[in-house]
Protein backbone atom coordinates (compact mmCIF):
# COMPACT_ATOMS: atom_id res chain seq x y z
CA UNK A 1 0.00 0.00 0.00
CA UNK A 2 2.63 2.38 1.01
CA UNK A 3 4.76 1.47 -2.48
CA UNK A 4 1.96 2.39 -4.15
CA UNK A 5 1.21 5.85 -2.50
CA UNK A 6 5.11 6.48 -3.20
CA UNK A 7 5.22 5.43 -6.63
CA UNK A 8 2.03 7.41 -7.40
CA UNK A 9 3.46 10.38 -5.59
CA UNK A 10 6.81 9.69 -7.15
CA UNK A 11 4.65 9.94 -10.91
CA UNK A 12 2.87 13.05 -10.26
CA UNK A 13 5.66 15.17 -9.36
CA UNK A 14 7.18 14.27 -12.43
CA UNK A 15 4.16 14.64 -14.24
CA UNK A 16 4.15 18.76 -12.67
CA UNK A 17 7.48 19.34 -12.78
CA UNK A 18 8.14 18.21 -16.27
CA UNK A 19 4.94 19.72 -18.35
CA UNK A 20 5.18 22.88 -15.44
CA UNK A 21 8.52 23.09 -17.16
CA UNK A 22 7.75 23.06 -20.66
CA UNK A 23 4.86 25.26 -20.21
CA UNK A 24 6.80 27.70 -18.72
CA UNK A 25 9.59 27.34 -21.67
CA UNK A 26 7.17 27.29 -24.14
CA UNK A 27 5.36 30.57 -22.95
CA UNK A 28 8.12 32.82 -21.79
CA UNK A 29 11.25 31.14 -24.05
CA UNK A 30 14.54 30.81 -23.20
CA UNK A 31 17.26 32.48 -23.46
CA UNK A 32 19.00 29.58 -26.05
CA UNK A 33 20.40 31.77 -29.05
CA UNK A 34 18.57 34.78 -28.04
CA UNK A 35 20.58 38.39 -29.27
CA UNK A 36 19.87 40.52 -26.50
CA UNK A 37 20.48 44.78 -27.60
CA UNK A 38 19.19 47.46 -24.94
CA UNK A 39 15.54 46.60 -24.67
CA UNK A 40 15.41 44.45 -28.15
CA UNK A 41 16.20 40.44 -27.78
CA UNK A 42 16.32 38.64 -31.30
CA UNK A 43 16.36 35.12 -31.70
CA UNK A 44 17.72 35.11 -35.36
CA UNK A 45 17.97 31.00 -35.40
CA UNK A 46 14.13 30.49 -35.37
CA UNK A 47 14.77 31.77 -39.09
CA UNK A 48 16.66 29.12 -40.27
CA UNK A 49 16.29 24.57 -40.35
CA UNK A 50 18.55 24.43 -37.02
CA UNK A 51 16.37 26.43 -34.92
CA UNK A 52 16.77 25.08 -31.19
CA UNK A 53 14.08 22.43 -29.80
CA UNK A 54 12.58 25.07 -27.04
CA UNK A 55 11.71 27.76 -30.13
CA UNK A 56 9.84 25.05 -31.81
CA UNK A 57 7.98 24.35 -28.81
CA UNK A 58 7.04 27.74 -28.65
CA UNK A 59 6.64 28.92 -32.33
CA UNK A 60 3.94 26.00 -32.17
CA UNK A 61 2.19 26.81 -29.28
CA UNK A 62 1.65 30.58 -29.97
CA UNK A 63 0.60 29.98 -33.94
CA UNK A 64 2.69 32.52 -35.57
CA UNK A 65 5.75 31.85 -38.79
CA UNK A 66 8.95 33.06 -37.69
CA UNK A 67 10.63 35.76 -39.90
CA UNK A 68 13.01 33.33 -42.71
CA UNK A 69 16.22 34.69 -42.56
CA UNK A 70 16.43 35.34 -45.64
CA UNK A 71 13.93 37.74 -45.17
CA UNK A 72 14.83 39.50 -42.44
CA UNK A 73 14.90 39.32 -38.50
CA UNK A 74 12.49 40.51 -35.85
CA UNK A 75 13.55 42.09 -32.53
CA UNK A 76 10.70 42.45 -29.40
CA UNK A 77 10.85 44.42 -27.00
CA UNK A 78 8.37 44.07 -23.57
CA UNK A 79 10.43 46.23 -21.35
CA UNK A 80 12.06 49.42 -21.53
CA UNK A 81 16.26 50.34 -21.42
CA UNK A 82 15.89 50.03 -17.56
CA UNK A 83 14.37 46.41 -17.72
CA UNK A 84 10.99 47.75 -16.40
CA UNK A 85 7.56 45.73 -18.04
CA UNK A 86 6.20 48.23 -20.93
CA UNK A 87 2.73 50.01 -19.46
CA UNK A 88 0.24 51.18 -22.12
CA UNK A 89 -0.59 53.64 -19.80
CA UNK A 90 2.60 55.69 -20.06
CA UNK A 91 4.25 57.63 -22.54
CA UNK A 92 6.95 55.90 -23.69
CA UNK A 93 9.82 57.24 -26.56
CA UNK A 94 11.51 55.17 -28.66
CA UNK A 95 14.25 57.32 -30.66
CA UNK A 96 17.32 56.96 -32.35
CA UNK A 97 18.32 54.97 -35.29
CA UNK A 98 17.61 51.33 -36.58
CA UNK A 99 20.91 48.71 -37.69
CA UNK A 100 21.29 48.55 -41.95
CA UNK A 101 18.44 47.67 -43.45
CA UNK A 102 16.35 48.08 -46.60
CA UNK A 103 13.45 48.39 -44.82
CA UNK A 104 11.88 47.94 -41.18
CA UNK A 105 8.59 48.23 -39.61
CA UNK A 106 7.82 48.45 -36.11
CA UNK A 107 4.25 47.16 -34.75
CA UNK A 108 2.54 47.10 -31.31
CA UNK A 109 0.94 43.92 -30.42
CA UNK A 110 -0.86 43.08 -27.37
CA UNK A 111 0.47 39.66 -24.87
CA UNK A 112 -0.86 37.45 -27.37
CA UNK A 113 -0.10 38.82 -30.26
CA UNK A 114 -2.84 40.73 -31.70
CA UNK A 115 -2.99 44.26 -33.08
CA UNK A 116 -4.40 46.81 -30.31
CA UNK A 117 -7.80 48.72 -31.95
CA UNK A 118 -7.78 52.23 -32.55
CA UNK A 119 -9.27 54.83 -34.08
CA UNK A 120 -6.93 55.84 -36.61
CA UNK A 121 -6.13 52.03 -37.57
CA UNK A 122 -2.37 53.15 -37.06
CA UNK A 123 -1.00 49.61 -35.49
CA UNK A 124 3.02 50.57 -36.51
CA UNK A 125 5.14 52.47 -38.39
CA UNK A 126 7.49 51.51 -41.30
CA UNK A 127 10.84 52.85 -42.33
CA UNK A 128 9.51 54.89 -45.00
CA UNK A 129 6.10 56.82 -43.82
CA UNK A 130 8.71 58.11 -40.24
CA UNK A 131 8.90 61.52 -39.79
CA UNK A 132 12.34 61.70 -39.15
CA UNK A 133 15.03 64.51 -37.79
CA UNK A 134 17.49 66.39 -40.31
CA UNK A 135 20.26 63.71 -38.86
CA UNK A 136 18.27 60.56 -39.99
CA UNK A 137 17.09 60.02 -36.44
CA UNK A 138 13.61 59.77 -35.39
CA UNK A 139 11.69 59.29 -32.34
CA UNK A 140 8.01 57.68 -31.92
CA UNK A 141 5.61 58.32 -28.76
CA UNK A 142 3.90 55.79 -27.95
CA UNK A 143 1.24 56.42 -25.75
CA UNK A 144 -2.63 56.09 -24.90
CA UNK A 145 -3.45 60.23 -25.74
CA UNK A 146 -2.96 61.73 -29.15
CA UNK A 147 1.17 63.27 -29.54
CA UNK A 148 2.14 65.38 -32.09
CA UNK A 149 5.02 63.71 -33.96
CA UNK A 150 5.21 60.10 -34.57
CA UNK A 151 2.48 58.41 -32.64
CA UNK A 152 1.60 54.91 -32.00
CA UNK A 153 -1.25 54.17 -29.87
CA UNK A 154 -1.41 51.62 -26.91
CA UNK A 155 -5.59 51.99 -26.70
CA UNK A 156 -4.22 51.81 -22.91
CA UNK A 157 -3.46 48.23 -22.35
CA UNK A 158 -1.20 47.36 -19.39
CA UNK A 159 1.24 45.10 -20.95
CA UNK A 160 2.34 45.19 -24.80
CA UNK A 161 5.34 44.34 -27.21
CA UNK A 162 6.99 46.69 -29.72
CA UNK A 163 8.27 44.44 -32.24
CA UNK A 164 10.95 45.80 -34.57
CA UNK A 165 11.60 43.61 -37.86
CA UNK A 166 14.12 44.49 -40.36
CA UNK A 167 13.72 43.46 -43.82
CA UNK A 168 16.73 42.74 -45.75
CA UNK A 169 19.43 43.20 -43.54
CA UNK A 170 23.01 41.90 -42.58
CA UNK A 171 21.85 41.33 -38.99
CA UNK A 172 21.00 37.97 -38.27
CA UNK A 173 22.84 34.73 -36.95
CA UNK A 174 26.12 36.27 -36.82
CA UNK A 175 25.23 39.57 -34.92
CA UNK A 176 26.76 39.61 -31.62
CA UNK A 177 26.79 43.31 -30.14
CA UNK A 178 25.34 46.77 -30.72
CA UNK A 179 27.95 48.12 -32.96
CA UNK A 180 26.94 45.80 -35.74
CA UNK A 181 23.25 46.66 -34.84
CA UNK A 182 22.88 50.23 -33.07
CA UNK A 183 18.93 49.47 -32.24
CA UNK A 184 16.73 52.15 -30.86
CA UNK A 185 16.44 53.50 -26.92
CA UNK A 186 13.33 52.55 -25.41
CA UNK A 187 12.92 55.23 -22.38
CA UNK A 188 9.59 55.56 -20.58
CA UNK A 189 8.90 59.55 -20.29
CA UNK A 190 5.97 59.88 -17.58
CA UNK A 191 3.52 57.89 -16.05
CA UNK A 192 0.10 59.38 -15.62
CA UNK B 1 11.68 10.75 5.90
CA UNK B 2 14.62 9.23 3.28
CA UNK B 3 11.80 7.10 1.76
CA UNK B 4 9.90 10.50 1.16
CA UNK B 5 13.59 12.15 -0.17
CA UNK B 6 14.06 9.31 -2.65
CA UNK B 7 10.44 9.52 -4.05
CA UNK B 8 11.15 13.53 -4.58
CA UNK B 9 14.12 12.94 -5.43
CA UNK B 10 13.30 10.23 -7.69
CA UNK B 11 10.03 12.67 -9.49
CA UNK B 12 12.21 15.38 -9.83
CA UNK B 13 14.32 13.29 -11.98
CA UNK B 14 11.51 12.08 -14.34
CA UNK B 15 9.73 15.26 -14.42
CA UNK B 16 13.37 16.62 -16.16
CA UNK B 17 12.52 12.79 -18.77
CA UNK B 18 9.12 14.33 -19.39
CA UNK B 19 9.59 17.84 -19.70
CA UNK B 20 12.31 16.94 -22.34
CA UNK B 21 9.91 14.51 -23.82
CA UNK B 22 7.45 16.99 -24.00
CA UNK B 23 9.19 20.00 -25.49
CA UNK B 24 10.26 17.39 -28.53
CA UNK B 25 6.84 16.68 -29.02
CA UNK B 26 5.16 19.23 -29.07
CA UNK B 27 5.43 20.81 -32.65
CA UNK B 28 4.18 17.25 -33.87
CA UNK B 29 0.89 17.47 -31.54
CA UNK B 30 0.43 21.25 -31.07
CA UNK B 31 -3.10 22.00 -33.03
CA UNK B 32 -3.33 25.37 -33.37
CA UNK B 33 0.04 26.06 -35.16
CA UNK B 34 0.22 28.23 -38.06
CA UNK B 35 0.17 25.21 -40.65
CA UNK B 36 -3.42 24.03 -38.66
CA UNK B 37 -4.63 27.36 -38.17
CA UNK B 38 -3.93 27.77 -41.97
CA UNK B 39 -4.84 24.45 -43.36
CA UNK B 40 -8.68 25.09 -43.31
CA UNK B 41 -8.73 28.24 -45.04
CA UNK B 42 -6.11 27.62 -48.10
CA UNK B 43 -6.45 25.28 -51.02
CA UNK B 44 -3.45 22.79 -51.67
CA UNK B 45 -1.23 23.97 -54.33
CA UNK B 46 -2.65 27.36 -55.23
CA UNK B 47 -1.98 30.77 -54.06
CA UNK B 48 -4.53 32.27 -51.14
CA UNK B 49 -4.46 35.46 -49.93
CA UNK B 50 -4.38 36.23 -46.60
CA UNK B 51 -6.76 38.40 -45.50
CA UNK B 52 -4.97 41.92 -43.57
CA UNK B 53 -3.93 41.73 -39.81
CA UNK B 54 -6.75 43.74 -37.82
CA UNK B 55 -7.21 43.86 -34.39
CA UNK B 56 -10.25 41.58 -34.18
CA UNK B 57 -8.94 38.53 -36.14
CA UNK B 58 -5.61 37.60 -37.77
CA UNK B 59 -4.91 34.96 -39.00
CA UNK B 60 -2.14 34.12 -36.97
CA UNK B 61 -0.75 36.15 -34.09
CA UNK B 62 2.19 38.57 -34.49
CA UNK B 63 1.74 39.11 -38.50
CA UNK B 64 3.10 42.26 -39.79
CA UNK B 65 0.12 44.89 -41.05
CA UNK B 66 2.46 46.82 -43.11
CA UNK B 67 2.86 43.64 -45.13
CA UNK B 68 -0.01 41.99 -48.05
CA UNK B 69 0.73 38.44 -47.44
CA UNK B 70 -0.67 34.78 -49.44
CA UNK B 71 0.24 31.21 -48.53
CA UNK B 72 0.96 28.02 -51.01
CA UNK B 73 0.01 25.57 -49.05
CA UNK B 74 2.11 22.67 -50.73
CA UNK B 75 2.05 18.78 -51.24
CA UNK B 76 4.70 17.59 -53.49
CA UNK B 77 3.31 13.75 -53.58
CA UNK B 78 1.82 14.88 -57.24
CA UNK B 79 5.43 15.99 -58.65
CA UNK B 80 7.47 19.50 -58.20
CA UNK B 81 5.69 22.91 -57.62
CA UNK B 82 6.61 25.94 -59.61
CA UNK B 83 6.10 29.13 -57.99
CA UNK B 84 6.33 32.34 -59.35
CA UNK B 85 5.71 36.18 -57.83
CA UNK B 86 5.92 39.30 -59.72
CA UNK B 87 8.13 41.78 -57.71
CA UNK B 88 6.11 44.37 -56.29
CA UNK B 89 7.54 48.37 -56.17
CA UNK B 90 8.73 48.50 -52.51
CA UNK B 91 9.83 45.00 -51.33
CA UNK B 92 8.54 41.37 -51.71
CA UNK B 93 9.90 37.94 -50.21
CA UNK B 94 9.04 34.53 -50.21
CA UNK B 95 9.78 32.35 -47.42
CA UNK B 96 9.23 28.51 -47.18
CA UNK B 97 8.28 26.68 -43.90
CA UNK B 98 7.60 22.85 -43.03
CA UNK B 99 4.84 21.09 -41.95
CA UNK B 100 6.51 21.62 -38.49
CA UNK B 101 6.39 25.53 -39.44
CA UNK B 102 10.56 25.49 -39.70
CA UNK B 103 11.73 28.20 -41.76
CA UNK B 104 14.09 26.18 -44.07
CA UNK B 105 14.57 29.08 -46.64
CA UNK B 106 13.40 32.27 -47.55
CA UNK B 107 14.16 34.58 -50.09
CA UNK B 108 13.37 38.15 -51.14
CA UNK B 109 13.20 40.37 -54.66
CA UNK B 110 16.90 41.45 -54.81
CA UNK B 111 18.52 38.38 -53.78
CA UNK B 112 16.33 36.82 -56.78
CA UNK B 113 17.15 39.75 -58.71
CA UNK B 114 14.62 40.41 -61.36
CA UNK B 115 11.16 41.23 -61.98
CA UNK B 116 10.05 37.63 -61.36
CA UNK B 117 10.72 35.76 -58.50
CA UNK B 118 10.59 32.23 -59.64
CA UNK B 119 11.60 29.05 -58.02
CA UNK B 120 10.72 25.00 -58.17
CA UNK B 121 10.29 23.40 -55.35
CA UNK B 122 11.07 19.81 -54.89
CA UNK B 123 11.46 17.05 -52.57
CA UNK B 124 15.18 15.97 -51.96
CA UNK B 125 14.04 12.63 -54.27
CA UNK B 126 12.22 14.41 -57.06
CA UNK B 127 15.36 16.53 -57.32
CA UNK B 128 17.70 13.82 -57.54
CA UNK B 129 15.47 12.27 -60.02
CA UNK B 130 16.07 15.04 -62.36
CA UNK B 131 17.57 14.45 -65.91
CA UNK B 132 21.00 15.41 -65.22
CA UNK B 133 21.05 17.13 -68.43
CA UNK B 134 18.01 19.22 -68.11
CA UNK B 135 20.03 20.51 -65.01
CA UNK B 136 23.19 22.11 -66.71
CA UNK B 137 20.72 24.45 -69.47
CA UNK B 138 18.32 25.79 -66.71
CA UNK B 139 21.57 26.89 -64.66
CA UNK B 140 19.57 29.89 -63.85
CA UNK B 141 16.37 28.17 -62.56
CA UNK B 142 16.59 28.13 -58.68
CA UNK B 143 15.56 24.78 -57.29
CA UNK B 144 14.88 24.39 -53.50
CA UNK B 145 14.51 21.33 -51.88
CA UNK B 146 11.78 20.91 -49.49
CA UNK B 147 12.65 18.77 -46.06
CA UNK B 148 8.90 17.79 -45.97
CA UNK B 149 6.02 16.73 -48.75
CA UNK B 150 4.04 19.12 -47.21
CA UNK B 151 4.50 22.29 -45.84
CA UNK B 152 3.74 26.30 -45.65
CA UNK B 153 4.86 28.75 -48.80
CA UNK B 154 4.54 32.70 -47.36
CA UNK B 155 4.39 35.31 -49.69
CA UNK B 156 4.84 38.80 -48.32
CA UNK B 157 4.62 42.11 -50.48
CA UNK B 158 5.17 45.17 -48.71
CA UNK B 159 3.01 48.46 -48.39
CA UNK B 160 5.04 51.33 -47.44
CA UNK B 161 2.54 53.40 -46.73
CA UNK B 162 -0.86 52.20 -46.07
CA UNK B 163 -2.55 54.08 -49.37
CA UNK B 164 0.06 51.75 -51.28
CA UNK B 165 -1.86 48.49 -50.19
CA UNK B 166 -4.06 47.42 -52.83
CA UNK B 167 -0.99 47.32 -55.79
CA UNK B 168 0.92 45.36 -52.89
CA UNK B 169 -2.11 43.07 -53.20
CA UNK B 170 -2.44 43.17 -56.27
CA UNK B 171 1.26 41.88 -57.17
CA UNK B 172 0.55 38.99 -55.00
CA UNK B 173 -2.66 38.04 -56.64
CA UNK B 174 -0.52 37.80 -59.81
CA UNK B 175 1.74 34.99 -58.56
CA UNK B 176 1.26 31.34 -58.82
CA UNK B 177 2.30 28.60 -57.57
CA UNK B 178 0.88 24.56 -59.11
CA UNK B 179 2.42 21.00 -60.08
CA UNK B 180 4.72 21.31 -62.78
CA UNK B 181 2.88 19.97 -66.23
CA UNK B 182 5.45 18.20 -68.59
CA UNK B 183 5.62 20.93 -70.66
CA UNK B 184 9.54 22.44 -71.23
CA UNK B 185 9.19 25.17 -68.41
CA UNK B 186 10.56 27.86 -71.15
CA UNK B 187 7.18 27.82 -73.23
CA UNK B 188 5.97 28.96 -69.69
CA UNK B 189 7.76 31.39 -68.75
CA UNK B 190 8.28 33.93 -71.91
CA UNK B 191 5.07 35.83 -71.76
CA UNK B 192 5.46 36.25 -68.38
CA UNK B 193 8.23 37.65 -68.86
CA UNK B 194 7.88 40.85 -70.97
CA UNK B 195 5.90 42.53 -67.73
Amino acid sequence: MRLIFITLLALLLATAVGLGATWITATRGTDLGTLTIGAWTARPKTGTADVDPYSRASIARSGELPVGTGDGVAFSATTDDRKQPLDGRCDVVVSGVTPAARFWTLTLYDQNGHLVANSLQRYGFTSEEIVREADGTFEIRVAARARAGNWLPTGGIERYALMLRLYDTPVGVATRTARDAPMPSVAVVGCP
Amino acid sequence: MIRLLFTIIAGVLLGGVVHLVSVLALPRIATNDAYSRLAPVTQVNAVTALPLADPNHAPMPFMDPAFAQAVCRYDLSDGPIKLTVPVSQAYTSVSFYTRSDVAYYAINDRSAGRKLIELDLMTEAQHAALPEEEDVTAADRLIIDSPTATGLILLKALAPEPGLMPQAQASLAAASCKVQSDLPAKQAEAPMAKR
